[in-house]
């Protein structure tokens, strides 16, 4: 991908978030249930609710009140959650990085996982080994990560404690960390049993997200490694005398991987939406668990926000995977 | 071809669809009398029994079998009402997607054209969302209630429908029968609902169980984040939910729920691959 395209790919996103905004603003203005009525206490005055209406600016039309939301976005600004009454871009930051932190601990878990049972699968193309790394796939990809969550959080959070399963960190360790992203900052310092800490507290989470996506790219990765080894090169590598591990590692995967990734990668954002759901089962502090709550407070700028950086999210997934693609497919490079 | 379509292997053959339909039948049953097999009114208090363990353990009370919640509900009876909501909503909300991921399958796979490309294009659309997140934003939208989350994983969910339908559709078209209804001169609309439909109907009961073990599973995950039913109607999620705020002092709360949304998941599933098994002439050949 040539840096043009990289630079059309790139003004494609504003017209998508455009859009997306459009529609969460006005889906979000025709609910019924109203954000002032819950902030305000039974005995309120119809002056007053008029008045709260005009401070969050709930008094205007929709099409005044998608404007002025949008010159501020284009400030940066997202306005003020009702519920927490702060700034929204600051409450998102705050809470962003637990999230990317927990969701590349679960993709690097997934991809450990995937490329290691379709290479011991692949191994032995037709013997036992590969028909269970099959059923196990399967197997794995048919429990959604709400209920590996809960049963993680059952038998090695509770009957077998060997992890915690809530929160990101003990609440009782003192640190002083400078920006949210604990885990990167400990592993910057070195700072070793903060690290173990972090991730311990990361494990179960990470792993209810990861193991959906394991099962899916497991099955991907391994069918099309054994569409590889029918390849002539292959056969000319065998006959040369290179073992099976060498023929699978240094010829065969890099050329499996790239329709994986090409299929794979909307698992990606599939994980990242995920988290909305781990977080809260985990009581994890990131931005899924934040939206998961202002859905249920009625916070309409706060739910935008979200909705917006989820949408940012996916779109970023997406193009680091398009890139990604083309580096190692040299076919659709230019 | 038809020939061997026509010799279909009996139900019964198929060891998976057995026991997974006998299990989602005892489901039925078990919501359809749950007023006779429950002990308590499943919202009858009683603070004095307030997360009380089950019988196999120490200071039980036989009158509640598995133990009660926080507010001294009736576990067991709570479970049991549960699979009222999970049952009623699974049917629903699986019928609505099927519908119309059906309607839309049979259009696109059989106009092709622009109207293929633009339903095609929609499915792309919806299927690069998130189904957790979008669920969430729509029940927001919609409000809850049983109607929002029949709507919405209704709305979510027809592009499974769709996708297959329409690949089906399209193998259907080329065959002798659509022509002769063409040359007969049958209307479009008799030819897609009258002569194509019927054909699909094994394909649509597999999808059809498979997309109720999915709604099963989102309807738990609405209660248990609060956004499903009210909260005095007892669900699943709801008492995963609560089992999870109590699962350092009474572990036993979440238990029950959770395996019985998964032992109903696996259930349906096995009724959806076993109906593909017997009726799917080209696998059992």
């Amino acid at each position: 991908m040539s840096a043009g395209h990289i630079l059309q790919r790139l003004l494609l996103v504003i017209p998508t978030l455009l859009g997306v905004s459009v529609v969460i603003f006005v889906l979000l203005r025709v609910v019924p249930g109203n954000p002032i009525a819950m902030m305000t206490p039974p005995g309120a005055s119809a002056e007053d609710v008029q008045q709260l209406k005009a401070l969050y600016g709930l008094d205007k039309g929709v099409v005044e009140q998608y404007m002025i939301w949008l010159g501020g976005v284009a400030r940066g600004d997202l306005g003020v959650s009702i519920s927490l009454r702060q700034n929204v871009g600051e409450l998102i930051l705050g809470r962003l990085p637990a999230t990317l932190e927990l969701a590349l601990i679960a993709t690097l878990i997934a991809s450990s996982l995937c490329l290691l049972f379709a290479l011991i699968g692949s191994y032995h193309p037709r013997g036992l080994l590969s028909k269970l790394v099959d059923t196990l796939a399967s197997a794995i990809q048919a429990v959604p990560d709400f209920m590996w969550g809960l049963m993680f959080i059952f038998f090695l959070g509770v009957i077998w404690p060997l992890f915690p399963i809530s929160g990101r960190i003990n609440p009782r360790i003192e640190h002083n960390f400078s920006t949210q992203f604990y885990l990167f900052e400990s592993l910057l310092t070195l700072n070793g049993p903060m690290i173990v800490e972090l991730l311990r507290h990361m494990f179960l989470p990470s792993m209810a997200l990861a193991l959906p996506m394991a099962g899916i790219v497991t099955r991907l990765l391994k069918t099309s490694l054994s569409e590889t080894l029918k390849q002539e090169y292959v056969t000319m590598a065998r006959a040369r005398g290179f073992s099976r591990w060498h023929i699978l590692l240094k010829e065969a995967l890099r050329n499996a991987l790239i329709p994986t990734l090409a299929l794979g990668g909307v698992q990606l954002t599939f994980l990242l939406g995920g988290t909305v759901l781990v977080e809260r089962i985990f009581g994890y502090p990131g931005i899924g668990n934040m939206a998961i709550t202002a859905v249920i407070q009625r916070d309409l700028p706060l739910i935008q926000g979200l909705v917006l950086t989820f949408a940012v999210l996916f779109i970023v997934i997406n193009l680091l995977v398009d890139l990604l693609y083309s580096k190692l497919n040299p076919r659709v490079q230019h | 071809m038809p020939d061997r379509a026509l010799h279909y292997k009996p139900f019964w053959s198929d060891a998976g669809l057995l026991v997974g339909g006998a299990i989602v039948l005892l489901f039925f049953l078990m919501a359809l009398f749950a007023p006779w097999l429950s002990s308590h009114d499943p919202l009858e208090q009683d603070l004095m029994a307030g997360l009380l363990p089950p019988f196999w353990k120490d200071g039980h009370d036989p009158a509640y079998l598995l133990g009660a919640d926080s507010l001294g509900r009736d576990l067991l009876s709570r479970v049991i009402y549960g699979s009222r909501i999970a049952l009623i909503v699974a049917v629903l909300a699986a019928g609505f997607a099927a519908l119309l991921g059906t309607v839309l399958g049979l259009l696109a796979g059989y106009y092709g054209g622009w109207v293929d490309t633009l339903i095609s294009r929609m499915v792309d659309i919806w299927m690069s969302f998130p189904a957790v997140l979008l669920s969430i934003v729509l029940v927001a939208v919609l409000g809850t209630g049983l109607h929002s989350v029949v709507i919405a994983i209704g709305i979510i969910d027809w592009t499974r429908f769709c996708r297959v339908i329409r690949a089906e559709t399209l193998v259907q078209r080329s065959q002798d029968y659509v022509s002769a209804s063409k040359t007969l001169g049958l209307r479009s609309v008799t030819i897609i609902f009258g002569e194509i439909l019927p054909n699909l109907a094994p394909v649509l009961l597999t999808l059809f169980f498979l997309e109720m073990g999915i709604a099963v599973v989102v309807e738990a995950i609405l209660s248990f984040v609060g956004l499903s039913i009210s909260s005095d109607i007892p669900t699943w999620g709801g008492l995963i939910a609560e089992g999870r705020q109590y699962v350092h002092e009474a572990w036993w709360v979440m238990l029950l729920p959770m395996l019985c949304i998964l032992i109903l998941v696996i259930s349906l599933n096995a009724c959806g691959d076993g109906i593909r098994r017997v009726y799917d002439p080209v696998m059992h050949k």
